[in-house]
């Protein structure tokens, strides 16, 4: 499969903020000091009047936010996915995921390829925290036209909404005429030995895998699982009695990250076998995200990997 | 230990440290310069004059501790530990390099010397408060020193920390704030005006000063005349420029997260003899 990048995930989010702004005269948006790397900017530039820069303070974001939303306002806030879900974590479990109100939280740098700023602004538990509150709906889409009809979607739905956003430009996947629902999963290939579920920037790293897995003749499903919670666990089972076996692929780390969710949800219901590509319980570091794709165990060649050791073709490590 | 310098000898300093920062940044082609200027003439007062430290000996129980709160400005820091002694300064361009010590952000658990990991904004005087408390339980005398930017005054967790601070008499607690008035969207005034700044912290029980953080003789007289301060933790509030010292990066925004080209990196250097 060919690389064609398109636009970060991030890029995307701004744009979808502009397209809903002239459609949702009760959408406001707030950042906390980094609308220029959130892209809300954007938003903030065609409407300054609904944009709110508090500056350096989530927390008190997360819960201006919160009051917002009880007036009928549905606010948008961003900053960085790791000071936003950690310093707002109180707000977001009070004010609004006990208090059922829709706040739309987008935390953009997602994940390690942050690159050269370092571990203290990556997140790699914002998934595991997000995905702890009840009422809260999480989405880590995976290319700018998954990212903008998602975003659009979650204005619409009435509940907290979190979705993470990266940093780097995103191989594109999809066209503007793909159809994405918010809970459901896409299947981006078919196959019969195992499923490889992605989200975000490895659903690309997903694909190129089963490509090189065909080769060496196995066939391999991708599914594009942009929505974490709620589970798509029609599309989970079908895959599960059709391959029994899976990759759960993400950057995050790997306690409480998409694979904790995938496999309480089969152990259940269809017991697979589970191989896990993330990071392993530990923090990343500065260098390019390309390099630490590679260090932290990311990429495509990593996937294969895991496959291959999930179908017992090479030996666990 | 490292000799102290006189005003002249640290104003020297400051350029070698200017030097370091744009071109640390540079080779990077990250990082952030703005913040790393404005506050050159703070850590060069610390580093090569006020603190007590031993470059050789970054455990030393006795030490003065410095917590760089506004962790974007390692360059800064990196560059006055380096060229005090604390590593090769060879070390400086490996900057922002897989697996080097010198973090985007400074790290406590790779580069000794380092008091605190920081990178999340207003954590620092929390973590200062601790040291300063630790070292009244342990019957020390070090002094604890926290740089601060003007962003950090909107964290709620800031003022948390000042009003323990005071409310427990923490002296042998400094804190350095680098007023440059500028934070990453916009300036500090059009983003969330912290003003009157002064009046803040005096109302929060502080020992106040405020001076022109790029003269160095008041930077020096300030920080040592805050060693005096008994019962109460003590600020220093030094009014500065971002990106001083290098003429097309002063009062530019643009330079806060943005590093100079391999072109600006030459006309920087040409000014910063
Ligand atoms: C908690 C937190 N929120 C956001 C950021 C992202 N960020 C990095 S630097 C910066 C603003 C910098 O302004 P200031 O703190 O005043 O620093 P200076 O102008 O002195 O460089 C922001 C918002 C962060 N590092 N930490």
């Amino acid at each position: 499969m060919e690389k064609k990048l398109g636009m970060a995930t991030r890029d995307a989010y701004g744009k979808a903020l502009v397209e809903l702004g002239k459609t949702h005269p009760q959408l406001v948006v707030l950042d906390a000091d980094l609308s220029k790397s959130t892209k809300s900017a954007e938003f903030a530039k065609v409407f300054p009047d609904r944009f709110i820069n508090v500056g350096i303070q989530e927390a008190n974001l997360a819960g201006v936010a919160s009051g917002l939303a009880a007036c009928g306002k549905i606010p948008f806030i961003s900053s960085f996915a790791s000071f936003l879900t950690s310093k707002g974590f109180d707000q977001f479990r009070m004010a609004v995921a006990y208090s059922q109100l829709p706040v739309k939280v987008v935390g953009s740098h997602g994940g390690i390829s942050v690159g050269e700023d370092g571990a203290s602004q990556m997140a790699i538990e914002d998934i595991a925290l997000m995905t702890s509150l009840p009422n809260f709906t999480v989405m880590v889409p995976s290319d700018e036209f998954s990212t903008r009809a998602l975003v659009k979607q979650a204005a619409d739905l009435p509940k907290p909404v979190y979705i993470r956003t990266s940093r780097p430009k995103a191989p594109v996947l999809y066209t503007a005429e793909n159809r994405f629902e918010i809970g459901k999963g896409v299947r981006l290939r078919e196959g019969s030995d195992v499923t490889l579920a992605a989200n975000g920037l490895l659903v690309f790293e997903a694909l190129q895998a089963a490509e090189t897995l065909a080769a060496e003749g196995i066939s391999a499903s991708v599914i594009d699982m942009h929505t974490i919670k709620p589970l798509d666990e029609a599309l989970l089972l079908e895959e599960a009695s059709k391959t029994g076996h899976f990759v759960v692929c993400e950057e995050h780390q790997i306690w409480g990250g998409m694979g904790s969710a995938i496999s309480t949800f089969l152990g259940r219901k269809h017991p697979s076998r589970m191989e896990f590509v993330a990071i392993q319980d530990t923090f990343a570091e500065s260098g390019t995200a390309e390099a630490l794709f590679e260090k932290y165990g990311l990429t495509s060649p990593h996937i294969v990997r895991a496959a291959q050791r999930v179908l017992d073709k090479i030996k666990s490590c | 230990m490292i000799a102290p310098l006189s005003i002249d000898e640290l104003k020297v300093k400051t350029k070698l440290i200017r030097r370091d920062i744009v071109a640390m940044t540079n080779a990077a082609a990250s990082g952030h310069p703005g913040g790393s200027l404005s506050a050159t003439e703070l850590l060069t007062a610390l580093y090569f004059k006020v603190m007590n430290h031993k470059p050789e000996q970054p455990k030393w129980p006795d030490r003065d501790r410095l917590i760089l709160s506004k962790g974007h400005a390692s360059p800064l820091l990196y560059s006055v530990m380096a060229r005090s002694g604390y590593f090769d300064p060879g070390l400086l361009p490996t900057f922002r390099v897989l697996e080097s010590p010198l973090q985007g952000h400074p790290d406590m658990r790779r580069l000794p010397g380092v008091e605190a990991s920081t990178g999340s904004l207003g954590q620092g005087l929390s973590i200062g408060a601790g040291h300063a408390l630790a070292r009244r339980l342990d019957g020390k005398n070090y002094y604890t020193y926290v740089v601060m930017s003007d962003g950090e005054m909107n964290e709620g967790q800031t003022w948390e920390a000042a009003a323990m601070a005071a409310h427990h008499k923490l002296d042998h607690l400094v804190a350095v704030l680098d007023y440059n008035k500028f934070q990453l969207d916009d300036s500090t005034a059009n983003i969330c005006n912290m003003e009157p700044m002064t009046d803040k912290w005096k109302a929060f029980g502080w020992d106040v000063q405020e001076i022109d953080g790029h003269d160095m003789a008041q930077v020096v007289a300030a920080l040592e005349k805050a060693r005096n301060v008994k019962g109460k933790p003590a600020i220093v509030i030094a009014h500065t420029v971002k990106g001083k010292g290098v003429s097309f990066m002063e009062h530019n925004n643009n330079f806060h997260g943005v590093a100079p080209t391999k072109d600006e990196l030459e006309r920087a250097l040409k000014e910063l003899v």
